[in-house]
Formats: structure tokens, sequence, C-alpha cells
């Protein structure tokens, strides 16, 4: 797995023009190296490694079960965990979850987190963390908030949750946000409404994005990471995973479906071609 | 219609010394999923202090009560940073560590000032009757009705009002996702558990009013049914509280004066049973 990773940062570094070799990526903004967590005797993750890029997105992908969301939950320090999370030079993994959060890391959780009894404004106050909350980002992204900012959060739709808990991550000047499958369980419309979200929020600050919806990671993500059995196989460039049906099927466990989406959209019976499966999916 | 108003006076002024202990345990539990056992404790703390202040200092009846309340929410605070902040991961440690706190502190009592009931001398003005409705009742019913009250209005007004009101009414929904927003919910803990302490010491020091003395085991005795008026309110809910207190008192009174004696008691269980049947999360409906 190592030399598939260091091959595909040269090959990304000689696509950016660069030489190889000479190809050092720029200093991650955090570097997690050896993540491990036990939950109650059980090891969950044993060891997953994660370069999250300094500017735009990094994917977290992998099947069900690979312990993506366990990874965000032990960055986030809301799960025991050991080895090392370096952020900037700081050391986040001695970090109680309140202090990792105050080093400028907002997080989305898988289940959205929202305080079903309070208000939309309860729920975005309660983030407030900077001197002045950037209220007018926050309702220019999801105008629908200011509308309903005196609503309880939990009679609001999924889709609108999901503003609430990214909202409430963009209020404050983070260094990095991590997006635990935002779009998971929403519907089409309203998934490239939170895309269009998430590009724009990538554009000044840095986002970790664990994601189901390959035909977003493509869109938005620049590097990825894939984990398997709470462990790290593979770190490279999305792209070029996602253009390899044999690596994608293996590691992601999407090619055979992908196959046969393509097989029917071209009505042909056995595999359809790589290049023009992936296409199919990944386009938006 | 005579006793009717003076079993409803008494049975409000004993639902009000409820609230007192049960808000502050509802709370408490509907943050932090402690269940302090110590609660009754911090009750007879409070009652001590002001009758200390009281008989022994020669203290005022209002001040006397103040410094009930201070010492009792002193004695709160000490517990949740002393006791239940090292056991914050370990919820059956904290059970026993709690009701190991709620037996020493009435033994204390005892050792220091004795097994048997002091009197508590009431001041002249709150030692009488008023006529309502043809039925004469005590003040002191009044004067339990009207804290309860204020502690009512002033929790609800803390709880909308303040951002670390807002904490706890997050907290108690989701606490973990409190701490991934950046706050350190230990505060909040620690607030919570002063501002309970604080009721139930208060309470305290009313029930040397009420009863007309203060023992040692006065405080475990309310704690049962404040937990009953905490599990009928629904856990985390003020409100709840303040309407649970209100029925188990008044049910409390009325099967005791119109059936027999201690049948009171055994009726508010079958309340919380009938309740439990019909409304399984309590009354406001919030899941514990």
């Amino acid at each position: 797995m190592t030399d598939d990773s260091s091959l595909t940062q040269d090959r990304k570094a000689a696509a950016n023009g660069q030489v190889p070799g000479a190809a050092e990526a720029p200093a991650p903004l955090l570097a997690v190296r050896d993540l491990r967590v036990v939950i109650d005797g059980l090891h969950i993750l044993h060891g997953v490694d994660l370069d999250v890029a300094p500017t735009g997105v990094t994917a977290l992908l992998g099947r069900n079960g690979a312990g993506k969301t366990t990874t965000a939950k032990a960055i986030m320090g809301l799960v025991p965990r050991t080895g090392s999370l370096l952020f900037g030079g700081v050391e986040l993994a001695v970090l109680p979850t309140h202090l990792v959060v105050r080093q400028g890391i907002g997080y989305a959780p898988e289940d959205r987190g929202i305080f079903a009894g309070l208000t939309v404004a309860e729920n975005l106050r309660l983030a407030e963390r900077d001197a002045e909350p950037a209220y007018d980002l926050v309702h220019e992204l999801f105008p629908e908030l200011r509308k309903r900012s005196r609503q309880a959060a939990g009679t609001l739709s999924g889709g609108q949750q999901q503003m609430v808990a990214i909202g409430r991550t963009l209020l404050n000047r983070n260094r990095l946000i991590i997006a635990d499958e935002p779009t998971k369980g929403l519907a089409p419309k309203i998934v490239s409404e939170v895309a269009e979200v998430l590009a724009r929020a990538a554009e000044r600050v840095p986002i970790l994005l664990v994601e189901q919806n390959l035909a977003l990671v493509r869109r938005l993500a620049g590097r990825c990471t894939v984990l398997a059995d709470g462990r790290t196989v593979h770190q490279g460039d999305t792209a070029e995973l996602l253009a390899d049906e044999e690596a994608s099927r293996r590691l992601l466990g999407v090619g055979s479906r992908r196959a046969s989406a393509a097989a029917e959209q071209t009505g042909a019976d056995g595999p359809a071609r790589p290049v023009e499966s992936v296409t199919e999916v990944t386009s938006t | 219609m005579n006793t009717v108003v003076l079993l409803v006076c008494t049975g409000l002024g004993l639902g009000a010394l409820y609230f007192l202990v049960a808000s502050g345990l509802s709370l408490i539990f509907g943050l932090m999923d402690v269940l302090n056992f110590a609660h009754g404790a911090l009750l007879s703390v409070g009652a001590y202090a002001a009758w200390w202040a009281s008989a022994e200092a020669g203290a005022g009846f209002w001040w006397a009560v103040l410094f009930g309340t201070v010492t009792g929410t002193a004695a709160s605070v000490l517990l949740e940073l002393a006791v239940i902040r090292p056991l914050y991961s370990r919820p059956r440690d904290q059970i026993l560590a709690t009701v190991g706190v709620g037996l020493a502190l009435p033994a204390l009592i005892m050792g220091i000032w004795g097994a048997d009931a002091r009197p508590f001398q009431p001041p002249a003005a709150l030692a009488g009757t008023v006529s309502l409705l043809g039925a004469v009742v005590p003040v002191n019913r009044f004067v339990l009705m009207g804290a309860a009250l204020v502690v009512l209005v002033l929790l609800r007004l803390f709880l909308s009002r303040t951002r670390y009101g807002l904490v706890v009414r997050a907290g108690v929904e989701d606490r973990a996702m409190v701490t991934a927003l950046g706050i350190d919910v230990r505060r909040a803990f620690t607030l919570v558990f002063a501002i309970g302490g604080a009721a139930a010491a208060l309470g305290g020091a009313l029930a040397g009013l009420y009863f007309g003395s203060v023992n040692p085991g006065q405080g475990t005795g309310l704690l049962i049914f404040a937990f009953v008026v905490v599990v009928m309110g629904g856990m985390g809910s003020v409100t709840g509280a303040a309407v649970a207190s209100a029925a188990v008192g008044l049910v409390q009174q009325f099967a005791n004066y119109y059936t027999a004696a201690g049948l009171g008691d055994l009726s508010v269980v079958v309340l919380l049973a009938v309740l439990l049947l019909v409304r399984p999360r309590g009354l406001t409906g919030r899941l514990a």
C-alpha cells in the first residue's frame, strides 16, 4: 500500500507539472498517524494514517463499517483514542473534545447532532465561539435558516437539519471542517445544494469529508484516504482512484454496481468499459 | 369545605418542599445522568445550618435561611468537584459514592447534634395562621409555596434567557454534541449542582419551618418522594417537576386524611405506576 500511495503522489505531482521526487506534497494540515480506537475491548481502528490537505477537500472513503465515522469521532476526541493527531503543530490526541474544537475545528457529525428541542437560532447560538460569528455568511448560504430561526430544530426536514449542522461549522473562523456523510439520506436535489455549499465553504476552509456519494467525492475532493477494516489501505489522488475501475472495486466495493449500472445504460451484457462507466456515475 | 382547603394548602406546601428537592435532582440527572442519592443530605445540611444559625448563633429567621442555603450550595459544589467529577465515566461508582455521602452526612449531623429532632423556632409573623375560605391555615404553607414559585420562575428564566441555561438545555438532549461545539460542559455540571444544592438547602431551611423541627433523617425521607416526582415529571424538566410535585403532595395529603394514615405514601406509588403505564416518559414526554 505504501508503494501505491507514493506512486499516486508522484503521478499527481507530475500531473501538476512538478518534477516527481521533488514532489513533496505541502505539509498536511492534519497528520493522523497510527490512530487506534478500542471500545469495550473491541478494536475498531487499528492503525489509521491520514493526511488532510491544507486546502480544498480531502475525502475519507471506505465501505460501510470500515471505520470512517469512528476516525472522525476519534479526531474530535468523542471516543477514547491513541496515536498521533498533529494539527498545525498541536497534538490533538491528548486534548478533550471541547479543546480540540477550540483549535479551530468545526464538526458536522453523521447524525447531524441537532438539538431537537432548541430553536434553529438557539442551535446556532450554542455554536458561537468567535466574538463576531459569521451570521452573514451562514444566512447567505442558507436563507432558509433565517426564515425558520424560531422553529424547533426537531421539526426541520433532514436537509434543513443538515444546513444547521453545516451552518454551525461556518459560524466560526475554523481552520478545518470535518463533515461526516453530510448528504446521507437526503433527496437528490438537496444533495446538490449541500454539495454547492461544501464547494463554496472549501474555498475558505479545508474540509475533511466522509462521503459515500462518489459523484460528490469526485467533484469536490482532490485527495482521498481509503479505509478498510479500521486501517488505511490507500492514500492518493481522488480522480485517479475513481478512474481505476479495478482499484475502486477492490477498495470501495463499488465496481460491480457501477458496471451493472453502466451495463443497464448501454444495454450490453458483461462489464462495461471502465473509463466510460466511471464517467457515467461521477459526472454531476 | 374547611377541611378540603386545609388539605389543599398542606398538600401544596408539602409539594413545594418536594419541588425544591426534585428540581435540582431532575436537572442533575437530565444533564449529567447522575442519580444524586446525596441530594437529601444536602437538604439536611441546609436544615441544620439554618437551625444552627437561628438557635445557636441567634441570627434572625431570614438570615438563618440564607445561611442554610449558602452552606448547602457550598456543600453541593464541593460534592460535585471532589466526588462526582473524578467519577464522570464510571456511573456505577458514582451511585455508590453518592449513596455513601447520602448516608455519611446525616450520620455526621447525628454525631454532632444527636439523633433527636431539634425544635425550630419560627419568627412570630410566620408562626401564626390565616383564615382562608373558612379554613385556618398555618402561614408557613404559603411561605413554602411562595419559595417554590420563586425558584420555579428563576429556574425558568435561567434556562430560557442565559447562555448557561442554553448549554444545560442542550446538554440534557446530547451532552457529547455540546462538547463538540467547543463548550466545556463540566462548568455547566458544577453550576447545575450549585443550583440544585441551593434549592434543596433552601427546602431544608424551610422544612424546619414546615415541620417545626429538624432531624437528621428528614432529607432522606423527602428524597424518596423527590425521586418519584422526577420520574413523573420527566427527567430534566423543571416544569414537569413542579406539576408532579403538586400532584404528589395533594394525593398524599388527601389519601392520608380520607383513608388510613400511611396510605398516602402508598397512593403516591400507585400514582407513579399508573402514570408510567399511561405515559412512560413522564408528564412532559421527555426522554429519560
